[in-house]
């Protein structure tokens, strides 16, 4: 529709460019980047800025609460809290951009030719999807870590595994849609083959909505893995890892609460510098949806 | 209405096999032998192999499959391989703590987020709207576990009011209601969240319709045309949200539970993956995919309540 309009007027402003304009004249979306930017900065170059080394174990600074030397105190092992923090930052990183790239990659496509193939096919994969959505996703991922045993990879793929059906019913639904346009129906006169017309002709069409769905599931993926690890069925300490360090904070929370605290803290400004760009994404995408 | 439950009752029956189906499925699929991740790498092939007779592993996989469903539908969820004990026996001891414990957060969630969401509508774009839509997106942002932690520090280890520990006497009214104050509160405060974001878009949405345009011009109050009109229409979405949102609650209960020390289905599952449980996790899963249907049933009989276009549809 949106492709149309502009087609009719060739004087309108392109509605890539509104989108981004609304995107960035958005004051939450700003702050959201700037949340984002930080931690992903402090993630990437962890090994330049972290003022310790985040595993090097030092009993003699065990349990300091923040000095000058360590500005967020030491662990039970003498460990540098920021440092920890610092490193830790790309393990959440790493694997909830991983399993969502994942989720996008087969949910995406399983939801494509689900919608495209229609009949009995689509009517099987999108009872599955319902269960799979209906399942709580914390405890899918739980088990699935516990059975595959865990590490970066398997968290990669039980985290991936909870988030392919969001996926699969954002992109099918506008596959019904489009496939009886005019121009896939050009395709298949033209000869064709249901893969080019597939992924050539209806793909460039649903990757807004199914990239805005992925910021907004980003913070699902954050949270689902700093909930593993705090369970201690993250990656294996003694790699940092935020989730990981609020357990340790949480077996000394009586003695040394920086522990939790500041672990708890770069959580929450990840998860809150997402869920403003996944907000701003989607409303810039869709002004219709604005009001929520 | 009897012909409506009725109807809704024999559907969820194919979802729930589809359910276990998946169960099965996560369970079976997942490489590596789950006799050898029981007993540990240093295992021998007979102990192994022992094992799988005594789990059924060693039988044809569609009789596997059959069995499961049978006993599964027949309320059969298996015994605990640490204690022996059947599951269902497990969990029925410590169920009412969790359902305290869910019950008071959906409480705590609808009362807080049903009026915050229609207030911001009303108020639409307005300071209160504002301070209610970046509070709800903090609310969403705090992860459970992080938002227990840090109420915990505040009330239980800095001013005391609230016991660390929340495992409460069942039969002591006010050392029950005491002890599930503050995880009710950690668990309710992410809901309301919740609820707060989905109502005021469903009350935005309902309010800008042609009927409420009608309503208002033929002279109806509009408090009437808010709480009758509006209120009734948004509260479809809502429900459906707050069905939806009861598998995030499972999860979100598992990590209070666990930041409380509250005994419950959490601590269950958790004790279970440290000693290896396998047949307590898949009874766990079973128990909790008949939870999911229920409430996914109970959701469509609350639209039939809510909305008479449903149960003749």
């Amino acid at each position: 529709m949106r492709v149309d309009a502009a087609k009719a007027s060739p004087l309108a402003v392109a509605p890539g460019r509104r989108a981004v304009a609304r995107f960035l004249a958005n004051p939450t979306t700003l702050i959201g980047i700037i949340l984002c930017t930080l931690v992903v900065l402090s993630a990437v170059l962890a090994p330049l800025i972290a003022p310790h080394d985040p595993i090097e174990q030092n009993v003699v600074e065990q349990l300091k609460p923040p000095t000058r030397e360590f500005p967020l105190g030491t662990d039970y092992f003498g460990r540098d809290v920021l440092s920890r923090i610092l490193w830790g930052g790309r393990i959440s990183l790493i694997v909830s951009l991983s399993a969502i790239a994942g989720a996008i990659l087969v949910g995406g496509a399983i939801g494509m030719i689900s919608g495209y193939v229609g009949g009995l096919l689509d009517t099987v994969v999108m009872r599955v999807m319902d269960v799979l959505l209906s399942f709580p996703s914390l405890i899918l991922g739980l088990i699935v870590v516990a059975l595959l045993g865990p590490d970066l990879a398997n968290l990669i793929v039980a985290i991936g595994l909870t988030a392919i059906a969001p996926f699969a019913r954002i992109a099918r639904a506008p596959v019904l849609a489009l496939k009886e346009r005019a121009f896939v129906e050009a395709g298949r006169a033209l000869g064709f083959s249901h893969l080019r017309i597939l992924f050539v002709h209806i793909l460039p069409n649903i990757v807004s909505e199914v990239l805005v769905m992925g910021s907004l599931w980003m913070a699902t993926a954050v949270r689902t893995e700093a909930s593993l690890s705090f369970i201690g069925l993250g990656v294996k300490p003694p790699t940092p890892t935020w989730g990981g360090m609020m357990r340790d904070g949480f077996e000394n929370i009586l003695d040394a609460p920086w522990l939790s605290i500041f672990p708890g803290i770069a959580i929450l400004l990840l998860m809150l510098g997402l869920n403003m760009v996944g907000d701003g994404l989607r409303d810039a995408a869709d002004p219709k949806l604005r009001t929520e | 209405m009897i012909g409506f439950v009725v109807r809704r009752l024999l559907s969820a029956v194919p979802t729930l096999v589809a359910v276990l189906t998946l169960v099965f499925v996560i369970v079976r699929i997942v490489p590596g032998d789950p006799a050898l991740v029981i007993l540990g790498d240093q295992a021998t092939p007979e102990a192994v192999a022992a094992l799988r007779g005594r789990l059924g592993l060693d039988r044809p996989l569609h009789e596997q499959y059959v069995d499961f469903l049978l006993a599964s539908l027949a309320g059969d969820f298996g015994t605990s391989l640490v204690t022996g004990r059947s599951i269902i026996s497990e969990v029925a001891a410590v169920l009412p703590h969790t359902l305290d414990l869910t019950g008071a957060a959906m409480v705590i969630g609808t009362i807080l987020g049903v009026p915050a969401g229609i207030w911001a509508a009303l108020h639409r774009n307005r300071a209160i709207d504002v301070a209610a839509r970046m509070l709800s997106l903090l609310g969403l942002s705090f992860p459970v576990f992080v938002s227990g932690i840090f109420l915990l520090l505040l009330f239980a280890v800095h001013w005391r009011v609230f016991p660390v520990i929340g495992n409460a006497d069942l039969s002591d009214p006010a050392d029950r209601l005491h002890k599930l104050i503050l995880p009710a509160i950690t668990l309710g405060l992410v809901m309301a969240a919740y609820i707060t974001r989905v109502t005021r878009s469903a009350m935005l949405h309902v309010l800008s319709e042609d009927f409420i345009r009608t309503a208002r011009a033929k002279g109806v109050p509009w408090q009437v045309v808010v709480w009758k009109h509006g209120l009734r229409n948004a509260l479809i979405p809502v429900v459906t949200v707050v069905g939806l949102y009861v598998g995030i609650l499972i999860g979100n209960s598992v990590l209070t539970e666990i930041v409380f020390n509250r005994p419950g289905l959490g601590k269950i599952i958790v004790g279970a993956l440290n000693q290896r449980d396998y047949t307590m996790l898949q009874g766990l899963m079973v128990i909790y995919c008949f939870l999911i249907v229920v409430v996914n049933l109970l959701t469509d009989l609350a639209y039939g309540l809510i909305d008479p276009r449903v149960k003749h549809a």
